[in-house]
This record gives structure tokens, sequence and C-alpha cells, in this order.
């Protein structure tokens, strides 16, 4: 009787731990997932193309790299109960802080542009013009919020993620080796032709798509929004985790997909990677399609929420999901303005689409650093973290990470500038 | 209508200002040599892209 009771007491307080977990899961796998948006996926499907499954150990290893950057905005808006553009502001003083503002709301708005591109580029796939996918995402974007709860938002945003799963019965179907899988994930090399500069570029690209700067801002806004406090911090870290695994896992299925059916082909749009394997193969053509607009719209709602939660936070409007527009209306004219006038700008004929890509790299590369930066100081500062401060050991992973990145961050982003340079 | 709209922009981002004129992280020796590493990055950085934006359009 009595080892029933234990395991009936051991089941209960894993049930209520679970329950516990799932209501407060959300913002980290939602900003894990969205961060395989639009650029992400294109990123992908050209690794995948050009080498194969050769880089999968690369993005296995970016999993933990964008877990420990991530978990810190959890710990740091669970205890300020302050987004991340506030936290700048407040810490760092107003100079830093309108730095901050204007450079994520810059980036995030040619990062929409971007989001839009790669939608509109996946639906024409299936003959839908350009103006109807514009306006279908609109609808989606704007219904999403009109429910006026957090709660509602973030369940439909996780529905989103869920169909970015949609790359999995791809890998399947193409019948990978699963030795292959298992080596090239596992065993560090540089594919066949060593290091190059065009290898570096991938490799760079698939940091950039998988660090980015408007990602802490909105998964500590997030946190603050979804009313997470200091004893949700594990849970919190559990959910970032859970995130940072199906990203790698999405990213991870793309490039065998693309390894097995494009090795070789010179593909840089996943829209065109669809459409050459929709001959060889209509379903994961179509798959791919349906993941690159689902991935762009994702990103877009994540993209714009973070501009929109950090105007709300500097400029003191009422900025919660849970408010019903009357009573945020500034936080929702941002959000739809931001919409709005990154979708007309694909519209427009003859717009510099390519140019803007280029800009989003440039600008994304400046903002990641000094994003970095902030995050790493406002983490070791005893009065803002109180007991949850770095400890020595997230310290030397987190300075070892973000030095890393600032290094390669500055050289991809004068290799963007002098493509010259590093021949 | 649009003259309101400015004036109130203008005297909110006043405001703004005035709320974190001072920083509130303590400002220790490896702070100001942070955000000083930080300052000459972006320095380097936007003088590269302006270089850059000038070139293209010679």
């Amino acid at each position: 009787m009595n080892i029933f009771t234990k395991l009936y007491y051991q089941y209960r307080r894993f049930a209520k731990s679970i329950r516990l977990f799932l209501l407060t899961a959300g913002p980290g796998i939602i900003v894990m997932v969205a961060d395989n948006d639009a650029g992400g996926i294109t990123t992908y499907t050209a690794t995948g193309a050009k080498y194969g499954m050769h880089l999968l150990w690369f993005l296995v290893l970016l999993g933990p790299v964008a877990y420990y950057v991530q978990e810190m905005t959890v710990r740091l808006g669970a205890v300020t109960k302050r987004g991340h553009a506030e936290a700048i502001f407040s810490a760092f003083g107003r100079t830093w802080g309108w730095f901050s503002l204007l450079d994520l709301v810059l980036t995030d708005w040619l990062t929409m542009i971007t989001e839009f591109i790669g939608m509109t580029a996946a639906l024409s796939i299936f003959h839908i013009p350009a103006v109807l996918t514009v306006l279908i995402c609109w609808i989606i974007m704007g219904a999403m919020i009109f429910t006026g709860r957090y709660w509602t938002w973030e369940k439909i945003a996780l529905l989103f993620c869920g169909l970015n799963l949609i790359y999995i019965p791809a890998a399947f179907m193409v019948h990978p080796s699963v030795n292959d899988i298992v080596y090239n994930s596992l065993v560090p090399h540089f594919p066949p032709g060593g290091f190059t500069n065009e290898l570096f570029f991938l490799l760079m690209a698939n940091i950039g798509t998988t660090i980015a700067p408007w990602m802490l801002f909105f998964q500590q806004s997030s946190v603050v929004d979804k009313g997470l406090r200091e004893k949700d911090i594990r849970n919190g870290k559990i959910d970032t985790a859970i995130g940072a695994l199906l990203t790698v896992v999405v990213a991870t299925v793309l490039i065998v997909v693309c390894g097995k059916l494009l090795n070789g082909v010179p593909v840089d749009d996943a829209a065109v990677a669809a459409s050459t394997i929709m001959p060889t193969s209509r379903t994961i053509g179509t798959l791919i399609a349906i993941g690159l607009f689902d991935a762009g719209l994702l990103g877009a709602i994540c993209i714009s929420l973070a501009s929109s939660w950090a105007f709300g936070e500097v400029f003191g409007w009422a900025h919660s999901l849970n408010n019903k527009v009357r009573e945020a209306p500034w936080f929702y004219a941002y959000y739809f303005f931001d919409l709005l006038l990154a979708g007309t700008v694909v519209l427009i004929p003859g717009a510099p689409l390519v140019l803007i890509t280029l800009f989003v790299q440039v600008i994304a590369t400046t903002l990641l650093p000094a994003a970095l930066v902030f995050l790493i100081l406002l983490l070791n500062d005893k009065k803002t973290m109180g007991d949850y401060v770095n400890t020595r050991w997230q310290n030397i992973v987190n300075i070892g990470i973000v030095v890393v990145i600032i290094a390669l961050s500055t050289m991809y982003g004068v290799s963007t500038l002098f493509p010259d340079i590093f021949k | 209508m649009i003259k309101s709209l400015f004036q109130n922009s203008y005297a909110k981002i006043r405001e703004i200002n005035k709320k974190y004129e001072t920083p509130t992280i303590e400002m220790s020796r490896w702070v100001k040599l942070s955000l000083l590493l930080l300052r000459l990055y972006l320095f380097t950085l936007i003088g590269l892209s302006l270089y850059k934006f000038i070139t293209l359009l010679k």
C-alpha cells in the first residue's frame, strides 16, 4: 500500500509540474521557432544545396549558443519585470537607449520586408498574386491580436510553430542515410574544398539567422507580458531549451532534404528551391513552400511585436496583448503601421529588394554586438539582478559566445561592405 | 492637428530624456571599458559604412 501511495504522490507531483510548465511555456518556443524565419529557411536551403550535410555539426553547435543567449532574457525579464528596451534606457541612459531603440526599429522594419518577400515568393508557387498574399498576412496578423488576450495570441503563435515542423515528413521522404546524419552532426569538419570565402559567408548567415537582436527584445517583453516571475525562471529555461532543440531540428531537416535533392544546384532562395524540387517531388516542393510561408508569417508576427513592445515600454503607452485596442491604441497602431509599411514596400514595382536584404545584414550586424554587450552587463549588475546575477560559469560561457560573435559579425559586416577584403 | 502631434511627441521625448538622464547601472571599471569599446566599434563600423556609401556615390 505504502509503495502505491508513494507512486501516486510522485505521479501527482509530476503531473502538477507538467501542468505548471505548460502554463508558463510559450515565449521560448515561439522566439526560437520564429528564429527560423524566411531568411533562416533561405539560409538553410542554400547551405544544404551547396554543402550537402557537411555543415550539420555547425547547426547542432548553434543550438546551445542560442539557448545561452536567450536564457539571459528570461532571467532579466522575470526579475526586472521590464522589457529589453526599457531595461537599456534605465541602465545605460538616454543616449544608448535611443540608439538601441532606433536601431531595433530600423532593423525590424527591414527584416519585416524580407519576411514579406519570403511569403509572397512562397505563395507565388501556388499562383497566388503578391497583393493577395500581403492581404492574407495582414488579416491573419490583425485577427491574432484583436482577441485582446496574450494567452490566445500565444496559442495561435504556437500553432504556427507546429506548422514549422512540416519539413520533418519531407526528410523521411528523401530516405537519408542515418549514419551520414549522425556523422555529419557530431563530427566537426569542413566540406570538400576547405575553408573558402563562400563557406565563411554561409557560416555567418547561419549565425545571423540563429541569433538576432529582435529575439532578445521579443523574448524579454514576452516574458514580461506573460507575467512570468522569478519562480518561473526554471520553466522559462526549459521552454527556451525546447525551442532551441526545435530550431536545430527544423534547420537540420531542411539541410538534409536540400542536401539530398539539390546537392550542387546553385540555390540562393528557398522559393527557388521549392520550385526546383517540384518536378522531382511535388509533395516535398509543396511542403517547403508552405513551410517558407509559415516561417515568414511567424517571423513577421514576432518582429512587429518586438518593435511595438519596445516603443510602448519607452513611451509609456499601454503595451500588453492583454489590452483591447481602445485601451492600448498607440501600441496597436504601431504594430499595424509596421505591418502596412513593410507589406506595401514589397508591392512597389521595382523596389530595391536585394539592396534591402543587404542592408538588413549590415544593420543587424551593427546592433547585435551592442545588444549582446548590454545584455551581459545587465546580467552582471547585482543591483538589477539580485540573486539572479550571472554565475561565474554563465559568464565564462556567455562572454565567450559574445566575444566570438562580435569578432565574426564584425568580419561579416566588413566583408559585406567590402566583398574583396578577405580574398 | 499635425502641429499638435509634433508638439506632443517633442514633449514626450523631452520627458523620456529627463526620466532616463542618469544611468542606473553601477559604472564599474568593467562597465566603462565595455561601453568605450562598444563606442569605438560602432564608430568604426559607421565610418566604414559612410566611406562605402560615398565611394558608391562617386
